[in-house]
């Protein structure tokens, strides 16, 4: 199995040769980026060119490991008992499989993807080592061992907002998807909008990397703000004659509250636009 | 030869550990990347380094280590002619292309080229470079070939091997560096601790079903609701000399207003004396009384002073030392009070570190603190959150 893009998906030489490692190795890979470069579709678009199965799970605050793993569901089985059900002395019928059982029991490997990793508690990954290392855990309530028939592919996505525990890392590959230079988004968005106007989507992009040179601004827009602004762009049928200015910086783009999304930051930019308009007149 | 790659890095100070170093090993036994100094930099990289802000530091020592490197099986034959080669076609004007033809074209150029770098091989055992930078080989990055032609080092070099490395495109993520507002917000995210603290709120399903089976009845338990406990309470420098880190001063409190549930700021001008303010503008009229503030918060608030702590020793030391008015206490007396009170307690300075040992008052200031002053980059607030959360 290798995995060389898709379609839908612009892949970095460099990123491409993480997710290989990955899937030959069968380490998991854990990706960090900037917010919106596609970290979480990376998964998504493996596993559809890989023609594989994709089991998700989507990590919160309250997470906790053992989720992943099995649950046992006592309150059921305890009003199984009251009404005489006889599944109550099974105690298979009560153990509700997680994500990462449900990814170890498939007879043909598949992708799993942890997401946002970063947003549980600082224990969450320590507590996933064994089972991430060796793909295999205990199960106390039927004095069970659960191995992988197949290992997964593993990707884990971080935004950065907890580290990671030394041990947790030694055992992953990690890439760091950098922001894409002009070359690369234009890829990206010729994917997206393959019927877009060279014209429009030249000025776009110009005004696009303008934006986000802007000093000062708190949130920069991303790829995915970029690509909401291109439909917003069609959707609205703005022409590339609008997008364009002798002096670009004395126009405020049409639609910019898809590029920038935080109140300030709009106000930095608008201000910005009039010094310089002002300046000029 | 790649032991003492391992090696490199560890003396770069990377986090490199003898597992991941196995996994490097094995992934190339796997025949994972080709012959290609370029794949193999990509592959070291996501073995070893797994934070981003280790990438410079990686790119540094990958870039020294490639420069001493004579040989390395199997990369050698292949690499450099085809590098080479992009360089070349690259970088050539009109009039080289033609001399070029006078040469005797193309190929006998390359062939003379080849065999100088296997001359050169010979002549300069242990010493030569490997091609690539610093130009004592024939070619390469920073040199000129025998013939003149001169192979560039700004342009062409785009998709060439050593450009990823050399560049040093991650840079700023390096963690003594930057700092933006997310950056600040990461590292106070590590003060931001979730306790169970307070009155039993909550019906804790869990134990009550546990405890009901093992007492065989109805045993019912609550727990307190989860929730960020953590008290900050921050004093922030203003105006004079603080007037070079206002944004910085802005970004941080952007970023601390946001993290905590109790966050109370307080202004003061230099040092802190008898009175802090909230409100700038109306520092004259609004003012409140130190005395007031240690009595008002509780010492389980954590204290952050943010100030460069630059001024005249005087204004610390000596009662009225103060610019403002006449103060009966000198400033020390007020920051050692506070530090008295508020067991957690750190200062964080926006000059560099290097310079505060060349600056009376902050030396000063720093033993008021017991030593717990930090500068605003990102692993210095990291030192200030470690200390405060422990």
């Amino acid at each position: 199995m290798r995995f060389s893009g898709s379609a839908d998906y612009v892949s970095t030489e460099d990123l491409t040769l993480a997710v290989n490692a990955a899937i030959t190795l069968q380490r998991p890979l854990l990706v960090k980026g900037e917010p919106g470069t596609g970290k979480t579709m990376l998964a998504v678009q493996v596993a559809k060119a890989l023609g594989v199965p994709l089991l998700e799970w989507h990590i919160k605050s309250t997470t906790k490991a053992q989720q992943g793993l099995y649950e046992y569901d006592a309150v059921s089985r305890l009003r199984d008992s009251q009404l005489g059900d006889q599944r109550v002395h099974d105690i298979h019928n009560y153990i509700v499989k997680g994500m990462l059982w449900q990814a170890f029991s498939r007879d043909e490997p598949c992708v799993l993807l942890i997401d946002e990793v970063d947003k549980a508690d600082i224990e969450f990954p320590n507590d996933l080592l064994r089972e991430l290392d060796r793909m295999e855990f205990y199960v106390y309530e039927t004095r069970e061992l659960v191995q992988a028939k197949q290992r997964p592919i593993v990707f884990i996505t971080s935004n950065n907002e907890k580290e990671l525990p030394d041990a947790f890392l030694r055992r992953c590959f990690f890439h760091y998807i950098r922001f894409p230079d002009k070359e690369t988004m234009e890829k990206i968005v010729a994917v997206h909008f393959p019927k877009l106007k060279k014209a429009l989507l030249r000025e776009a992009m110009e005004v696009f990397f303008e934006v986000r040179e802007v000093p000062g601004l708190k949130k920069k827009p991303s790829t995915s703000e970029l690509l909401d602004w291109l439909k917003l762009l069609l959707a609205e049928d703005i022409s590339p004659e609008a997008l364009r200015s002798n002096d670009r910086k004395t126009i405020i783009p049409p639609l910019h509250g898809a590029l920038l999304k935080n109140e300030q930051d709009v106000h930095l930019f608008e201000r910005l636009v009039f010094m310089t308009r002002a300046k000029g007149g | 030869m790649l032991i003492d790659f391992f090696l490199k890095l560890k003396s770069h100070k990377l986090p490199v550990s003898i597992k991941e170093y196995l996994t490097l090993l094995e992934a190339m036994g796997k025949g994972l990347i080709g012959p290609s100094v370029d794949e193999f930099y990509y592959l070291s990289r996501i073995a070893l380094v797994k934070d981003e802000a280790n990438f410079d530091k990686f790119d540094r020592a990958f870039s020294e280590f490639w420069q001493g490197v004579e040989t390395i099986p199997g990369i050698e034959a292949q690499v450099p002619l085809e590098w080479l080669l992009k360089q070349v076609e690259l970088t050539l004007s009109e009039e080289e292309k033609k001399q070029i033809q006078a040469l005797g074209g193309w190929d006998k150029l390359m062939e003379t080229l080849k065999q100088r770098l296997e001359e050169q091989k010979g002549r300069h055992q242990g010493g030569s470079k490997w091609i690539g930078t610093g130009g004592t080989s024939p070619f390469g990055a920073y040199g000129y070939n025998p013939e003149g032609i001169r192979i560039g080092q700004d342009k062409g070099r785009n998709r060439s091997a050593v450009k990823v490395w050399d560049q040093r495109e991650y840079q700023n993520l390096d963690d003594s560096v930057e700092l933006g507002t997310r950056n600040i917000k990461v590292a106070l995210r590590r003060l931001r601790r979730f306790a169970r603290d307070g009155a039993p709120e909550e019906f804790d399903l869990d134990t009550t079903i546990n405890q009901t089976a093992r007492k065989a009845y109805l045993d019912i338990h609550m727990r307190p609701e989860r929730h960020n406990t953590v008290k900050v309470l921050m004093l922030m420098d203003i105006g004079g000399t603080m007037d070079d880190h206002v944004k910085l001063a802005e970004e941080l409190f952007s970023a601390a207003k946001t993290e905590f549930k109790h966050l109370e700021f307080f202004y003061f001008h230099n040092c802190l004396y008898d009175f802090v303010w909230k409100d700038n503008r109306r520092r004259h009229a609004e003012r409140t009384r130190t005395w007031d503030l240690l009595h008002k918060y509780g010492h389980d608030y954590k204290v952050i002073f943010v100030g460069d702590a630059t001024m005249s020793p005087y204004e610390i030391l000596q009662p009225g030392g103060s610019i403002e008015y006449f103060n009966e206490e000198p400033g020390a007396v007020w920051v050692k009070r506070v530090a008295e009170v508020y067991s957690k307690c750190v200062w964080l300075n926006p000059e560099p570190e290097e310079i505060w040992g060349y600056r009376q008052s902050i030396q000063v200031m720093k033993e008021l603190m017991n030593g717990r002053m930090y500068p605003t980059t990102l692993a210095g607030l990291e030192r200030a959150m470690r200390v405060l959360s422990k």
